[in-house]
């Protein structure tokens, strides 16, 4: 195990409109494989996802690379190395394909991955001049994670990239995301508990702005009263076919005091 | 007949005048939300930088051939970089405050026809120009004075200009994506603030260009030029909004919705002031407005929310 995390957050908080929408999480991600940042809807994990990335106003310690971006215009964090897939999957609609494509690319070491970036998703060459607002949410989320693979970057944020997509594309996002993690660590916000069970190393959960938990993602997912009590009840586990149960006991990572006072709606 | 051709023409050379200011008012509104109301003061700067060139200040320059080139490119470098400084120094440390940026902008509008007047005075100036320019020319039984050409082909230019820099360059692209989702522009690593000013100059440029042309429509020029033309310059990218295709409010469509709706906006005013009484044609503009919006709310919305 490495020591330093590749991000490291601390307290970071976030105000919208005079609502505090996150109190002070702290979250690292490790410097190879898959991070899970789970919690029930609006727990605020796009909402860390935005305040990471300086989408949105925040306070707080954001460390990159061992260097304090938090004073960093968005631009400027992303070139140091990011791709970020969003919820809404950022799409330009009124731009084609390759337009989409284009505007991520960077200036840098070999140039603009195509190549890796065509292998893993076909259909976007063949679809290269078809506007991006006619393609399907499947399309539209391979367009999405294209656009962090073009780069040499040196972590992928992705935040929900399976939402409501058909079973079969979940699966094949799966695939690329797991392949993806192989040479970049991967943050990765999902609801779906088949997904991170099969992709994640390591989770944080979060619970009304605040981080929760933290600790290997095979512990909690095999402690189903914790799984409950962070997550809720009755998540799709169905979705990603898996083999192999996860390990078997867990030592309850003391779970923070995250009473779910019942308010996280959606 | 001959009036018709001849109303038709000075209709369609105001609508250029119209077009070369509301197509960056457009571009700079989709892409960064910004009313500016310091648009018109552009175009005056740009038409006194060329009146001042062309009455023989600057060397090289002056009323005719080559020189009235020179004075005209003068007048446009000016309003370029007027443009430019304005953004940089007033919209950009606002930008986290609309309401603020709004009034600084109109700040702008008002205080550049002030700074004008109090310079060269309240009154109109005879506006310089070559004799070639200055004349009429036959067209289907009409004499036709030639600035009008000037005007309209100037605007065409500038049309075909932005269509190539907008889905021909690399600038052009950020500009488009901007106009749609600016956040996202910059989560792809995108300085977006960088086609801010951009889209400032080129704006200011086109404005500029109108102001140095709109002398020669005119005549003269004056303090007040730039904020009359603003309003009608308004009145065309709400309306070129609205021609817009369903919502899809891409810069390449703003554009040229801008230029429909300067074309028509133009002819309407001219023919209506002619036919009716002269003045209505500006009340017959604000009817279309009106009417444009109650038919098709959804359309202008879009472009504006
Ligand atoms: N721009 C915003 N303005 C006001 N409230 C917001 C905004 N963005 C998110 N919220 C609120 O913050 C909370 C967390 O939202 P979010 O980060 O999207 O949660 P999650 O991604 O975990 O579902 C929710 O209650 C949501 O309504
Ligand atoms: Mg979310």
């Amino acid at each position: 195990m490495s020591t330093e995390p590749l991000l490291a957050v601390r307290g970071l908080a976030v105000v919208i409109g005079g609502r505090h929408i996150l109190h002070g999480v702290d979250l690292d991600v490790a410097p190879s494989g898959v991070t899970a940042l789970l919690g029930r809807n609006g727990a605020g994990k796009t909402t860390t996802v935005r305040g990471v990335l300086g989408l949105v106003p925040r306070t707080g310690s954001v460390r990159f690379l061992g260097e304090e971006t938090v004073r960093l215009a968005t631009h400027a964090l992303v070139r140091r190395g990011v791709g970020y897939a969003p919820e809404d999957r950022g799409i330009f609609a009124a731009l084609t394909v390759a337009e989409n494509l284009r505007l991520a690319e960077r200036p840098g070491a070999g140039g603009p991955a195509y190549g890796l970036v065509h292998e893993l998703f076909p259909e976007l060459k063949a679809r290269a001049k078809q506007l991006a607002g006619t393609l399907s949410g499947g399309q539209q989320q391979m367009v999405a994670i294209g656009r962090t693979l073009l780069n040499g970057n040196r972590l992928i944020i992705a935040d929900e990239p399976t939402k409501g997509l058909a079973p079969k594309v979940v699966t094949e996002v799966a695939r690329v995301l797991e392949r993806a993690a192989q040479a970049v660590p991967v943050l990765l916000v999902e609801q779906n508990l088949a997904m991170v069970r099969r992709l994640a190393e390591h989770c944080v959960v979060l619970a009304d702005g605040r981080t929760a938990h933290r600790g290997p993602a095979a512990d909690l997912l095999a402690d189903p009263e914790a799984t409950r009590r962070l997550l809720g009840v009755g998540r799709r586990a169905d979705a990603v076919s898996e083999e192999n149960p996860m390990a078997p006991q867990d030592t309850g990572t003391a779970a923070t005091s995250a009473a779910d006072s019942g308010k996280a709606g959606a | 007949m001959s009036t018709t051709v001849l109303l038709a023409v000075t209709g369609l050379g105001l609508g250029a005048l119209y077009f070369l200011v509301a197509a960056g008012l457009s571009l700079i509104f989709g892409l960064m939300d910004v009313l500016n109301f310091a648009h018109g003061a552009l175009l005056s700067v740009g038409a006194y930088a060329t009146w001042w060139a062309a009455g023989g200040h600057l060397p090289g320059a002056g009323s005719g051939g080559f020189g009235f080139v020179l004075a005209v490119c003068f007048g446009t470098a000016v309003g370029t970089v007027a443009a430019v400084v304005l953004e940089l120094a007033l919209i950009r440390p606002l930008y986290d405050r609309p309401r603020e940026q709004v009034l600084a902008t109109v700040g702008v509008g008002l205080a550049v026809p002030a700074l004008l007047s109090a310079i060269w005075g309240p009154d109109a100036r005879p506006f310089p120009g070559p004799a070639a320019l200055s004349g009429t020319f036959g067209l289907l039984g009409a004499r036709i004075p030639v600035n009008r050409l000037v005007l309209i082909g100037a605007a065409a230019v500038v049309l075909v200009a932005l269509r190539l820099f907008l889905g021909g360059t690399r600038h052009g692209l950020v500009v488009r994506a901007g106009v749609e989702d600016r956040a996202m522009v910059t989560a792809l690593g995108i300085d977006v603030r960088r086609a801010f000013t951009l889209v400032f100059a080129i704006g200011g440029a086109a404005a500029a260009l109108g102001g140095a042309l709109g002398g020669l429509y005119y005549g003269s020029v004056d303090p007040g030029q730039g904020t009359s033309l603003l309003i009608f310059a308004f009145v065309v990218v709400v309306i070129g909004g609205t021609f817009g295709a369903g919502g899809s409010g891409a810069a390449t469509g703003s554009v040229a919705g801008a230029a429909l709706a300067a074309v028509v906006v133009g002819l309407v005013q001219q023919f209506a002031n002619y036919y009716t009484a002269s003045g209505l044609g500006d009340l017959a503009v604000v009817v279309l407005l009106a009417v444009l919006l109650l038919l098709k709310p959804g359309g202008v919305t879009g472009r504006l929310a």
